[in-house]
Formats: structure tokens, C-alpha cells, sequence
């Protein structure tokens, strides 16, 4: 394959287009490989779409485009995960609860807690741990 | 030997040698405990977490016609006016009123005493209302008004327990997550979690209590406090290692301030999942070198500090006793510790990175001079133990 590239995507649906396969065309007509994070996709209602997609820059820059023509808000730089710098205090409660280890003790000397949002797979989990509420979610 | 008069001196004087409990150790393995005593005038230790017994004296002020507050909340949650008319105390740990608590298991307990208290201290503006039953000298029955803490008379921070010496290390033995306040501990010893600040901790650095006691001057939130009693539960007669270490809760604090001076990063409400509310505190001792025995102290280090793991899936709700293993701190800030062949990961509900950023924010205040040290009035006890609630039939 010639180069690839990850790219984080948030698909926001004003109202969920359930009817229409767009996963499927994605990997089908644009050759992405796709991993989501997490869904809502209930009629009538607003939904949202967190994957990361893997494919060339061009079949990503098109298949963005392919789902624009759909009523929805794609979000290409959006954090799903959000950590309130102020509110957290370091304590380290998270760092158990986070899978992926995207919340970790970055520096053994200060135990400073840091957040790489790169390495965030939005289960949640901090945002139901963290006793500041120092962790959000954008859905 | 140094006396409390002459580190004073040097204070005032901007000439005081001041390090951190986080630093004192390599500085007296480089320069022996002689030459350090000598040299070095106080220590500061620290410590940042949450801590459920805290709470404030609140007075308002009297409203024209006056009130006697019979009964009063502060953004909904209750405080007690079982004191004169317009004095109130609001604890920690007290939920807002219409809070589910778990009755929808696990309950999110998101705003509640702590919260109060934060806010307070932020400067926010607060929601009052009180009832009455109306006297002849207090007719008001009722009153309903917004206030920031400028507007208080006295907003005395009043904790009757804070800094334990050492604390539990929670562990959940059970087949379910189940919800402290050490936290979301998951099934089958999935993750551990303690509380401690470990070899920055105030209580840890002084085992025997020998500088810190009743009337020593304490930094409570960034506001110049004092310890005003020992604290509830305190139990001095404990098991120690042989360096004087306790290996379990033994001693703690009963603290005071002015919530007008204290800064608003130290003072958090905390939200336990399935818990409840209470408030995180940022606590700083500094520990006077008198002598070499008191540097000495000092110097423990995490690895000489043992803290006991308690299942909180059965043994600690049931009050049996029963110790699961010893660690020590290094162990526990490794992020992983093994317990009988498995290795578990590690988690905190102290953020020794704040207590460290505190230890030198008060290292900083006694280099300019502008913290004095107190000798304590009276001496914290060494010999008393913790006694149980027994549940006894009405004697005859």
C-alpha cells in the first residue's frame, strides 16, 4: 500500500442518517481501514460517529467529502476526551482505569499525571473516575 | 541543638536554610547528619488529598429584622445552625438536598459541602436560605439571599481531622467493582490505590511527634493556620518499624484558618462515584531542625514507610482487621506491586504532585521571611489507642 495515513474523525449528526451504510462505503469506496471509538445512531435523533480511519491522504480528503453530503458536521480536529488542565490535580486515581495508558504519570520525579489524546480510545472510563471532574466528553 | 528563637532569627533575617522533606535525604547523605543539623533550619513537608473531615465556621451577620437560623442551606446544602443565630458549620461531606446518594447505584454525588467550600474560597457567589421559628428578640422567619465570602464576617476553616500519619492501601478481593472513597476499585485485585504523600507527608516526617503539636503554625491551603488539637481518631500507640515509623493510620491533625486568605487551587470539592462528596485539602508543616535526632526523621525515604493492603470487597466494611500484605511507598509509586504472585497496578487519591509544588511554595514563604515557626503548647499523645463503636443492649 503506498502511504498511509490515521486520521481521528467526529461525525456529528444533526439527525442520524441510520438508513445509509456510510461505514460500509468507506472501507468499500475509499479503501479505509476503520476503527471506532464509539457511536450513537438512533432515529430522529441526534448522533455521532468517532473512528479513526486509515487510508491515503487522498482517499481520506474524499471520503470526507462523501460524507458531507450528508447532513452531518465533520469534526477533523476535535477532542472527544477532554482534560481540564485547572481541575486536575495530579492525584493519579486515572491512571488505573485508562486502558490505553493515555493518561499516565509522565514524569516519575514531580508524578505529574499527563494526557496524550493521541493514544485516547474515548471509553470514558476517566470521566466517570476522576473525583474533580477533570475529564469530559464532547458527547 | 537549635532552639525555635534562634531559627526565627535566622527567618527574619532572610538567612534560613530551608529544603524539602522531598529534598532533605540526598542533602544529608552528602554532608552527614552533623554537618546537616547544623546547617539546615527547617524542613517542609506537605501533603495534598482528599480529606472528609473538613469543614468551616460560617458567620453571617445579623439581617434587619434579625433571624435566628433555626435551619440553613448554602446552594442547597445543609449546613448546621445548631449554634447561635447567624453562626453555621458546614461540613465536607454533607450532599445537596433532593441528591439521589446510590439509590441509583452508583450515584455521581457531584456537588455537595466540598464543592461549597470551593466555591467559597473562589470567591463565588453563594445562594443563602434559612428558616426560623421566630422569637421575640429574632422575629425574621425566613430569609433568602446571595453572598460571597467578602461578605462574611468569619469564614474559619475548622477540620477536626486531617493528615493521617499513614493510611490503608484499598484493594477490592470481591467479584465486583465496587466504590470507596479510595476510589472505584475494580473485581479481583485488578488495581490498588492508597493515599499518602508518603516521605513528604507531615506526620511522617515527625513519627513521634516531637515538633509538630497543638499550636504549631501550619500552612492550610496557602492560608497561615494552626493544628488546634490532635485530631479525631488520633492513635499514637500504633505498631512502628524500628525507625519509629508507623506501619498503619496512628496520627493525625485537627487544623484551622482563615478560608479569606487560603488560594482556591489548594481547597477542591471531590465528586466519589458511589461515595459521596468531600474536599481535597493542600496541607505544608514545616518541621524545625533543633537537633540531629529531628533532621534524622526527616530523612525517611517511601521505601522505609509500610502501609497495609485491606480488601475493601469484604474485610474493611466489616471491620475484621485483617491485613492482606505490606508495601512500602517506593513499591506503591513504581506503579505496580505484587501481591502474593500477581502483579497489580497502582493507583492514588493523593497528588504528591501538588504537595510537592506546596512543600515549595512554603519553603519559599520562609526564605522571605514571611512564616515564622511556633512551638507547639502542648504535645500530640503517643499512648492512646483507637477504641471501636460496640453495639450494646440498653443496660438494665
Amino acid at each position: 500500500m503506498s502511504d498511509t495515513i490515521k486520521k481521528k474523525l467526529m461525525l456529528d449528526f444533526p439527525r442520524c442518517e441510520c438508513e445509509k451504510p456510510i461505514l460500509y462505503h468507506l472501507v468499500k469506496d475509499y479503501d479505509l481501514i476503520v476503527n471506532v471509538f464509539r457511536a450513537k445512531v438512533t432515529p430522529e435523533e441526534r448522533g455521532y460517529l468517532v473512528l479513526d480511519v486509515t487510508g491515503t491522504p487522498q482517499n481520506i480528503d474524499r471520503a470526507i467529502e462523501y460524507v458531507k453530503t450528508f447532513d452531518v458536521i465533520v469534526n477533523t480536529t476535535g477532542k472527544g476526551v477532554t482534560r481540564d488542565e485547572d481541575r486536575c490535580t495530579h492525584c493519579g486515581h486515572c491512571v488505573t482505569h485508562c486502558p490505553t495508558g493515555a493518561l499516565r504519570i509522565g514524569d516519575r520525579a514531580t508524578r505529574e499525571v499527563t494526557y496524550n489524546e493521541a493514544e485516547c480510545i474515548e471509553c470514558l472510563a476517566c470521566v466517570r473516575v476522576c473525583p474533580y471532574g477533570a475529564c469530559a466528553s464532547a458527547f | 541543638m537549635k532552639t525555635y528563637e534562634e531559627i526565627n532569627d535566622r527567618i527574619e533575617s532572610g538567612k534560613a536554610v530551608v529544603l524539602t522533606a522531598d529534598e532533605i535525604m540526598d542533602y544529608v547523605d552528602e554532608k552527614g547528619l552533623e554537618a546537616a543539623a547544623k546547617e539546615v533550619d527547617v524542613v517542609t513537608t506537605a501533603t495534598f488529598g482528599p480529606m472528609c473531615s473538613s469543614g468551616c465556621v460560617l458567620n453571617f451577620g445579623h439581617s434587619k429584622p434579625k433571624i435566628r437560623m433555626s435551619e440553613a442551606w448554602i446552594e442547597d446544602v445543609l449546613v448546621y445552625s445548631g449554634v447561635a443565630a447567624v453562626d453555621v458549620f458546614l461540613g465536607a461531606t454533607q450532599l445537596r438536598h433532593g441528591d439521589p446518594a446510590n439509590m441509583y447505584h452508583p450515584g455521581e454525588f457531584r456537588y455537595g459541602g466540598g464543592h461549597v467550600i470551593e466555591d467559597l474560597v473562589a470567591g463565588k457567589t453563594l445562594q443563602l436560605f434559612a428558616l426560623s421559628y421566630g422569637t421575640d428578640c429574632y422575629p425574621k422567619r425566613e430569609i433568602r439571599t446571595y453572598f460571597t465570602i467578602n461578605d462574611l464576617n468569619q469564614a474559619i476553616m475548622t477540620n477536626p481531622r486531617n493528615c493521617y500519619q499513614n493510611y490503608n492501601v484499598a484493594i477490592n478481593n470481591s467479584d465486583k467493582t465496587i466504590h470507596t472513597y479510595m476510589g472505584t476499585l475494580e473485581p479481583n485485585r485488578k488495581n490498588i490505590n492508597y493515599c499518602s504523600a508518603g516521605q513528604l507527608s507531615p506526620l511522617l516526617n515527625d513519627p513521634l511527634y516531637e515538633t509538630i503539636g497543638v499550636g504549631t503554625k501550619v500552612w492550610l491551603a496557602g492560608a497561615h493556620g494552626h493544628v488546634y488539637s490532635e485530631g479525631t481518631q488520633h492513635a499514637g500507640a500504633c505498631e512502628r518499624t524500628a525507625g519509629g515509623v508507623p506501619i498503619g493510620g496512628a496520627g493525625t491533625l485537627a487544623l484551622t484558618a482563615d478560608m479569606k486568605c487560603m488560594l482556591p487551587e489548594f481547597v477542591r470539592g471531590v465528586s466519589l462515584r458511589g461515595y459521596g462528596v468531600s474536599l481535597a485539602l493542600g496541607v505544608g508543616i514545616p518541621i524545625p531542625i533543633l537537633n540531629e535526632q529531628v533532621l534524622k526523621w526527616t530523612c525517611v525515604r517511601d521505601r522505609d514507610i509500610k502501609a497495609p493492603v485491606i480488601d475493601y470487597g469484604y474485610e474493611y466494611p466489616q471491620n475484621t482487621g485483617k491485613v492482606v500484605a505490606q508495601v512500602n511507598y517506593e513499591q506503591l509509586r513504581s506503579g505496580e506491586v505484587e501481591i502474593e504472585g500477581e502483579k497489580i497496578p497502582v493507583g492514588s487519591m493523593s497528588s504528591y504532585y501538588k504537595a510537592l509544588k506546596i512543600a515549595n511554595l512554603l519553603a519559599d514563604e520562609i526564605r522571605r521571611g514571611d512564616f515564622q515557626l511556633s512551638k507547639p503548647l502542648a504535645y500530640l499523645p503517643k499512648d492512646n489507642a483507637m477504641k471501636p463503636l460496640v453495639a450494646r443492649e440498653k443496660p438494665a
